[in-house]
């Protein structure tokens, strides 16, 4: 796959849909492609994280570790990025993320990824209107689990 | 500073005999000397000119051997002494015989000259041979507080160049004056003969030379003292700029180092010029006197002759003989300012290789010093300062019996570390005592020490050589017995160094002390560095020495074979579906496109600058095959897309942005360049330059990292006959600078690493590297190369100072000379103080495990390692805070 065929598929990602072509191509050329076999390990919850992935094809099954196991939360398939919270955060990872099938990605490095943050303010805003979707979900989700324990008299 | 040897003392102590037999033959050549001078004038005289044969059968006789002295000398004396009437010969056999005589005269001459010489020149470097000697021997008796003080740089410049004109000089100390005054004093003698007056003035010119030119030399001797201080100083700062040299540049101080440098020259500058101007004021005063004295000949002599004092003979005679004054009194003068030069240099020398409570001579030498018996160590109310009067330590009473291992733990500062250098003995301590068993610790010979304790500390010092040889440095204490094979130094040799003071040790001698290991077979030798390595956590770095390396196979072809094995079997492995995305590997039918494409044109690994991947657009050979191949088309539009898309995409960065070094294709300052030579591929069209300098941009291409795309099956076709083409026309000349890829050879110019892949690791295939290095590990376990990889990883050099490695490594290396030995104490102070506290707790496991049941004293940093000693005992405030040997009880305490 070329640099061009890359920029159009970071276009179909909503974080860079707003952002032009020279920068996406920027983005592109400076950062690694990288290629998962199905069940290799993109980071184990808990390492320091150093990169973000954007995932070009395939999907990836994100999991956490709990007292019973661990269990997977969250599927996440292509166009989208896992691994930022932990660039954003300065936090150890907060979950394990490993490859449901084959798998590509563009990995952005954390200095990269911080730079195209100055440079590029529109990006900064979709990355913090996708950070309030996350943060509304898991406020409705909090809210929905009270209730449920209030329901059943836990609490 | 302790006194020393005066310059004459030193050189009479040493070299009297030496001197007076050079003296003796000098003296016996004189008169030989002046006979191949007189010999000449009777030549002509005799029988060419014909004097003496004024018949055809007269004969002169030949080796005559008469003297005559004036009537003037006392009767006993004088008259005419015949002592060989001599052999009459004929005019023409006397001329052959004269000239024979003249030419046996001279070859003879020349023979003692050339004796002399020799002996002279022996004798100096013999001196200095000794001298040099003595000062190294010094610098490793130099007390440790002294050495301290030292710059490096002055002292080499010392012993390698202040020296060196005594080692001329010392030929020529007693001789050349006896004889330069002889030839004086002659020409003195005669000149009195001939008349008291002229004699009486002549001889008062010379006194008044040889006092007012030394007295007029005695600034520039001490201009010339201060120069050689400048130029050691200067030594001393171009040493200090060197070893400074990183810390220099990132406080940004090149410019003040700049000014100091330049500062001191221009000292060195006006002390020279001054020392110039005064040399030559005294040269030509000292002219002007010579000259004098025949103004005075002429004129008092003169005035003597018409006043009828002295016949017109006398005085040309006198005149004649003032002749040979000059010379030798000149040369005299001469010899003498060299005489206080050197001096000065030597005094200087000695003043600076004189300090204070040196170890003795005795103590040292002695290698063969019986091992002693170590026992307990008894530190009795010792208390312990630093050089500004802190006290360190506070009357400390301590016992350490054999066979413990002991954490020393306690506040940084507290005394740990400073009971810990008490060790080494480099540190003086005030009052108290420390005893091993009987005897005084700090009187020990130093190869006794030296066996029987190790240090490290936190910083090591190693010798630029490899591996092996700084692990087993610390075993060099004596020489072993040596089979005769081995002892290459010849008796000549062993003589020569008696005679110089220089020990009898043979450097080429194997020092090694094999009983540590119990063994000479280099296997158990080797095991046991691996041992080592392993407990100190070097073994993986030695690996990757290796692999980095390259080998020489002409030296090492067992080993260039069984890599040749591993690369197989990888490929072999590779094969599996699973690992074949790891490698792609260098087929000589297809594209590589993990590799740039000089690479792919060149098929090869180079060590010549010039086969550089980055060099090959100035290489004639690669530009012809370009030119062949009608390759360079496709590589100026290739280099068009990347000048295009590097325009496009780094117009707007920062020129400091990383990703300019990082996607190196176009430097930041180029980039306008490259916009216009766009604009013109669209208008007026490219130019010469234009072209070469596009279609050198793809050389650095790697399609799987830039994937821009280039690459199409149509070029890839003509990049592999390009590669074709470059192989089968390279010239005769650059064959042995390329060594082209063969699945089946051992690439002499790759590295080891390089050698097994004989490919590319994939770009973009997650944790290839990893898994690459794993699989090779594996393949290199089964092959059971094991002994072969760490025997080429232990030839690793470590550089000056052992820079090479990184501060860890250095640690631990430190820490694997010091285990080596086997010692029957060990302290570790501080010594990896640079590693992380998972790797620390390993090796104080590792270390206390091979040391069972011996002593080891550790200072630790962190107090949690110190459960797993028999004893912890507490500094605080340079006092013994506690000290717990029991076990259960430090365990509570904690």
């Amino acid at each position: 796959m070329s640099i061009n065929a890359e920029v159009d598929l970071l276009r179909k990602i909503p974080l860079f849909k707003n952002i032009d072509t020279a920068k996406l191509k920027l983005l592109a050329f400076t950062s690694e492609r990288l290629t998962f076999a199905k069940g290799a390990v993109l980071f184990q919850e808990g390492e320091r994280g150093d990169s973000a992935y954007l995932i070009l094809t395939g999907k990836v099954d994100v999991s956490v570790s709990t007292p019973n196991g661990s269990i997977i939360i969250a599927n996440i398939s292509q166009h989208n990025i896992v691994g930022e919270m932990a660039l954003l955060g300065d936090m150890p990872r907060t979950a394990t993320v490993i490859a449901s099938e084959p798998l590509e990605t563009l990995r952005i490095k954390k200095d990269q990824f911080f730079q195209m943050l100055r440079d590029l303010p529109q990006m900064t805003l979709e990355i913090m209107r996708e950070l309030a979707v996350r943060l509304n979900n898991a406020n409705k989700e909090l809210t929905a689990a009270h209730t449920k324990l209030r329901d059943a008299g836990i609490i | 500073m302790a006194n020393h040897q005066t310059l004459y003392q030193y050189i009479w102590k040493h070299s009297r005999r030496e001197q007076l037999v050079i003296l003796a033959i000098a003296l016996i050549a004189q008169p030989f000397y002046f006979l191949t001078l007189s010999l000449p004038k009777l030549i002509i005289n005799g029988p060419i000119n014909g004097s003496g044969f004024t018949q055809q059968n007269d004969t002169q006789s030949f080796l005559r051997f008469v003297l005559e002295f004036p009537e003037s000398f006392p009767s006993w004396l004088a008259g005419r002494w015949v002592f060989f009437e001599g052999i009459a010969l004929e005019r023409l056999p006397y001329l052959l015989a004269l000239s024979f005589a003249f030419l046996a005269l001279v070859g003879f001459n020349g023979f003692l000259k050339f004796l002399v010489n020799t002996l002279k020149g022996r004798l100096g470097e013999r001196l200095l041979r000794r001298l040099r000697f003595e000062l190294i021997d010094r610098v490793l008796r130099f007390p440790p507080a002294h050495v301290r003080k030292i710059k490096q740089a002055e002292i080499a410049s010392m012993v390698k160049d202040e020296v060196e004109p005594l080692g001329g000089f010392t030929g020529d100390s007693i001789v050349w004056p006896v004889f330069l005054a002889g030839q004086a004093l002659t020409a003195m003698a005669f000149i009195v003969a001939q008349s008291f007056w002229l004699g009486f003035v002549s001889g008062a010119i010379v006194l008044v030379q040889a006092l007012v030119i030394p007295r007029l030399r005695k600034p520039i001797l001490k201009l010339g003292k201060l120069r050689q201080l400048q130029a050691r100083e200067l030594a001393g700062r171009v040493g200090e700029i060197v070893d400074g040299n990183a810390d220099i540049r990132i406080q940004g101080t090149s410019n003040w180092e700049r000014a100091d440098i330049a500062g001191r020259l221009a000292k060195i500058f006006d002390i020279r010029f001054e020392l110039y101007q005064r040399k030559y004021f005294v040269k030509s005063l000292n002219n002007f006197i010579a000259q004098l004295t025949p103004f005075i000949f002429y004129t008092v002599g003169g005035y003597f002759v018409i006043t009828g004092q002295l016949d017109v003979g006398q005085l040309v005679a006198v005149i004649i003989a003032y002749k040979d004054l000059p010379g030798p009194i000149k040369e005299l003068i001469d010899w003498d300012l060299q005489r206080q030069d050197v001096e000065i240099k030597y005094n200087q020398v000695m003043d600076q290789f004189h300090p204070e409570g040196m170890v003795a001579e005795e103590a040292e030498m002695n290698v063969n010093a019986d091992r002693i018996d170590f026992g307990a160590f008894e530190f009795k109310n010792v208390t312990m300062v630093d050089d500004s009067g802190f006290v360190l330590l506070d009357d400390i009473d301590l016992s350490l019996p054999l066979g413990q291992s002991v954490a020393i733990i306690g506040a940084a500062g507290g005394g740990k570390e400073a009971f810990g250098q008490l060790f080494t003995r480099q540190f003086a301590f005030k009052s108290g005592s420390i005893k091993v068993g009987q005897l005084e610790f700090f009187s020990l010979n130093e190869s006794a020490t030296g066996r029987q304790i190790a240090y490290v500390g936190p910083e090591s010092y190693f010798f630029p050589k490899d591996l092996k040889e700084n692990i087993l440095y610390g075993l060099k204490i004596s020489p072993q017995i040596v089979s005769d094979a081995n002892g290459t130094v010849s008796a000549r040799q062993m003589r020569e160094a008696a005679r110089t003071g220089n020990p009898p040790f043979d450097s080429s001698a194997d020092w090694i002390d094999y009983s540590v290991f119990g063994s000479t077979e280099p296997r158990v030798i080797l095991d046991r560095i691996v041992d080592i390595l392993a407990i100190v956590g070097l073994e993986t770095d030695v690996y990757q020495f290796v692999l980095q390396s390259r080998l020489d196979p002409t030296l090492n072809e067992t080993a260039s074979k069984r890599i040749v094995e591993a690369r197989l079997a990888l490929h072999k492995k590779l094969e599996d579906e699973r690992f074949s995305p790891l490698v792609e590997r260098f087929d000589e039918q297809t594209f590589n496109r993990n590799a740039s494409i000089a690479e792919n044109i060149m098929f090869g690994a180079s060590t010549d600058p010039k086969f550089q991947p980055q060099n090959l657009p100035h290489l004639p050979h690669f530009q012809r095959v370009v030119a062949e191949e009608g390759l360079e088309q496709h590589l100026v539009s290739m280099g068009q897309s990347i000048a295009e898309t590097m325009v496009e995409l780094f117009a707007e960065l920062p020129a400091d942005h990383p990703f300019f070094d990082e996607f190196g294709f176009i430097p930041s300052n180029e980039l306008s360049h490259f916009q216009q030579v766009i604009k013109r591929a669209k208008s007026s069209g490219l130019t010469y330059a234009d072209r070469s300098q596009l279609s050198s941009l793809p050389l650095k291409y790697i399609d799987a990292r830039h994937r821009l795309g280039l690459i199409t099956p149509e070029i890839q076709e003509k990049l592999l006959s390009a590669r074709k083409t470059f192989a089968e026309t390279l010239p005769d000349s650059s064959k042995s600078s390329i060594a082209f890829y063969n699945e089946e050879k051992y690439n002499t110019a790759a590295s080891i690493l390089d050698n097994i892949l004989l490919g590319r690791v994939s770009y973009g295939v997650a944790q290839a590297q990893e898994q690459v290095n794993v699989l090779i590990r594996e393949i290199l376990d089964q092959l059971d190369v094991r002994d072969l990889i760490i025997e080429a990883g232990l030839s690793f050099n470590c550089g000056a100072g052992g820079k090479r490695l990184s501060t860890i490594q250095r640690q631990k290396l430190g820490l694997a000379r010091a285990l080596i030995k086997e010692p029957h104490l060990l302290i570790i102070n501080g010594a990896l103080a640079n590693l992380d506290d998972s790797q620390k707790t390993q090796i104080v496991d590792r270390v206390l495990k091979h040391r069972l049941a011996r002593s080891t004293l550790w200072v630790l940093t962190k107090i949690d390692l110190a459960d797993r000693f028999d004893r912890a005992i507490t500094f605080d405030h340079g006092r013994l805070t506690s000290d717990f040997s029991d076990k259960a009880v430090h365990e509570a305490a904690q």
